[in-house]
């Protein structure tokens, strides 16, 4: 199959979900859960029947603006601004004056200041990771390879962000979690291919770089369709068997996985080709002016 | 001879799979669940600056130890009492039964202070010696006796000896009690007192009242104003249901990725099968000895090293196949694929472990968690993938029954 030579076309692709996404990620940002933005999530149940709007209209009365979601029979989430300790306890009160026993499966608040720090934190890993990783990738490979790499990661981490931002998902911290694996298994992937090339052109010299990108990703296919499946799977099993706590995770873990096969494939390899190849003309460039 | 390494074989199998059996269990049960998995609370409680006074390490070493306080009148086994940064504590309960009354407990404040006139705070909780609640025999009002300790006496000696000689009706002659920011009483101070002994009165409905906070501040009224700033509780029953749910999640995610590898590699998938139980519990027994706490995302980040671990042997397999369809013998192929396998599963699993160890040291609790298992699990693979596979599949291939490449996927 030829990968490399299309490569406008993956280009094309690829932009076509980033773009989009970076679109409704500078509009309207993420769906931030209170991890972020602060604020109280409730999980509760209730003994008696009941429904949506009954609860909707006691929250009201009981002056507490409140989204909520049904998350079982009797069972609903509610995530509410941020409530001090003695506006939460009053709330339940409330509630259970209202409804009736109750149980309460979840109760969580964050403050604001605790969100705004887990967001810089995330930033901080992934900018240090990123330059841990092409400093190992130098090493062991060359600097192209690591710009690739990254290249192909940061690829990952835009598309996972934008289809959140686009299908307004809500992203708690579990996210920034499964952005960070995202990124670890994205570049794990993209190496084996790597590992393929630099083994492939020290055995060749005279072939075109690009018939040598090509034999390597086809080399390696199968291995990056076996490996995905497997990732996938576990994946997959999280998403349904998990339960609420972990969707997140898991949806953010799968869009991320197969964004890092797409890249590892179709983008890592040719950017690379791009990159040297725009390092050579420059190079010319000079030693024509030099002369 | 020839059945020599048949004999083996099996010996090696029976060996791994009947002790995988017999340890599997007692490795589980040695594993600490963490809050999401049986329940309990945790909260993250942040000491605030007041005005006249800026949080110190001393401050934050007394909340901890009020807080173990509060916390052992709870009877909760192995809690987390822990500081954070400069003024912030985590206190984590495990296997609550009521994680709401543990959060009141908790986040009681109970913060005392006598206030002079000028609003400044001579003594607070932390100079207190005892607190004990009685019937005032005069009136028959409730009261509490408060007891500095011998800095704490000094202090109210010193003040009120200022106090005192101020004419009778003088607003500057009074102190004030706070109790959690509201002014219990504002007695005016008559005499200088020198043993350091103060009584709380007037702001109680009844004995039982004056009796409960004392027993607040005998138990540690809090040094400095603290603020929640971060709680989680879950309750018993979404613990043990996301316990299941998981166990289910990994139970299917295992099978499935075993009957895959077993499907597309046949005979060496066999034997990668073999190895993810060893690696399995090679992952078990990392975590229990260096006491991980297992969560949720701890239980994800599991799963993912099986997926992962299964790559390994993925790209072992697929440079075998190559070296079989490139005409190599068997043996010559199953050593090449290792060869040349080793460096690439090193270089992709090494750029992970950066990734997993920066998410360790920026992380937070469950983020932690979760990125301990990677790196455990990432480490076991190599392990199990580039030793064990090895050593069984060299022993295979000298089983002439079992040279057949078609046994090999190829």
């Amino acid at each position: 199959m030829e990968f490399v030579r299309r490569r406008k076309i993956w280009y094309i692709l690829s932009l076509l979900i980033i773009i989009p996404g970076l679109i409704s990620f500078a509009l309207q940002g993420l769906n931030l859960g209170i991890d972020f933005k602060g604020g109280n999530l409730l999980d509760i149940e209730f003994s008696q029947v009941v429904t949506s709007s009954e609860l909707r209209a006691a929250t009201e009365e009981l002056k507490v603006t409140a989204q909520i979601q049904a998350a079982g029979e009797n069972e609903f989430i509610l995530r509410t601004t941020e409530l001090t300790e003695e506006q939460s306890k009053a709330f339940i009160k409330g509630l259970t004056d209202k409804f009736g026993q109750l149980k309460v499966h979840r109760n969580e608040k964050v403050s604001g200041t605790i969100g705004k720090e887990l967001t810089m934190k995330a930033i901080y890993a992934l900018a240090i990771a990123s330059v841990l990783m092409i400093i190992y990738i130098t090493f062991r490979f060359e600097f192209y390879f690591g710009i690739a790499a990254v290249l192909a990661l940061l690829h990952d981490v835009f598309v996972t962000i934008g289809i959140f931002s686009l299908f307004r998902i809500e992203v708690d911290s579990a996210f920034v979690a499964a952005l960070l694996t995202i990124i670890g298994y994205s570049i794990n992937d993209t190496i084996v291919i790597f590992d393929r090339i630099r083994e492939n052109l020290r055995h060749s010299k005279k072939e075109a770089i690009e018939d040598v990108v090509n034999a390597s990703i086809n080399q390696t296919l199968f291995r990056s369709i076996a490996t995905v499946l497997t990732v996938i799977i576990g994946l997959v099993a999280i998403l349904v068997f998990g339960g609420e706590t972990t969707r997140v995770f898991a949806l953010a873990m799968l869009v991320g996985t197969i964004s890092g096969a797409y890249s590892s494939i179709f983008t890592a390899s040719p950017l690379w080709i791009d990159l040297r190849k725009m390092a050579e003309n420059k190079k010319r460039a000079h030693a024509a002016t030099a002369k | 001879m020839r059945w020599g390494n048949v004999v083996k074989l099996l010996v090696i199998m029976v060996i791994i799979l009947g002790g995988s059996f017999l340890v599997f269990n007692p490795l589980l049960s040695l594993i600490d669940l963490g809050l999401d998995l049986q329940g309990g609370v945790h909260v993250l409680m942040e000491a605030q600056d007041s005005p006249g006074h800026k949080v110190t390490s001393e401050d934050m070493k007394q909340l901890q130890a009020v807080m173990r306080e509060r916390v052992d009148e709870l009877g909760v086994s192995e809690p987390v009492i822990q500081r954070v940064g400069e003024n912030r504590l985590v206190v984590e309960l495990a296997g609550v039964k009521n994680p709401e009354e543990a959060v009141e407990i908790i986040g009681k404040t109970a913060l005392l202070e006598f206030k002079t006139s000028d609003g400044k705070t001579i003594l607070t909780g932390k100079d207190l010696k005892d607190a004990q609640a009685r019937i005032n025999s005069a009136s028959g009002e409730p009261e509490i006796n408060l007891q500095f300790d011998s800095a704490g006496a000094k202090v109210f000696a010193d003040v009120t000896s200022r106090l005192a000689p101020l004419p009778e009706g003088d607003p500057q002659k009074r102190i004030a009690i706070y109790l959690d920011q509201k002014v219990l009483t504002a007695p005016e101070v008559k005499d200088t007192i020198p043993n350091g002994q103060a009584v709380i009165s007037g702001g109680f409905q009844s004995f039982d009242e004056a009796a409960n906070i004392a027993a607040l501040l005998r138990g540690g009224s809090l040094p400095v104003e603290t603020k929640i700033v971060e709680k989680r509780t879950v309750g018993p029953t979404l613990g043990s249901d996301s316990l299941e749910k998981s166990k289910q999640a990994v139970i299917i995610g295992l099978i499935t990725i075993a009957m895959f590898m077993l499907v597309v590699y046949r005979l060496p998938g066999l034997i990668a099968d073999i190895t993810l139980v060893v690696f399995a519990i090679l992952v078990l027994g990392g975590l229990v000895s260096i006491k991980a706490v297992l969560t949720l995302p701890g239980i994800a980040g599991l799963l993912l090293s099986v997926g992962m671990a299964a790559d390994a042997n993925i790209i072992i397999y697929e440079r075998m196949k190559d070296e079989l369809r490139n005409g190599k013998t068997l043996r010559a192929a199953v050593e090449a694929g290792f060869n040349r396998a080793f460096w690439t599963i090193f270089d992709s699993n090494l750029t992970t472990i950066i990734a997993a160890v920066v998410l360790f040291y920026l992380g937070t609790g469950s983020i932690r968690g979760f990125a301990i298992t990677l790196i455990i699990g990432i480490v076991a693979n190599m392990i199990t993938a580039i030793l064990l596979t090895r050593s069984l599949l060299r022993v295979t291939v000298n089983i002439p029954g079992l040279r057949n490449s078609k046994l090999y996927g190829v």
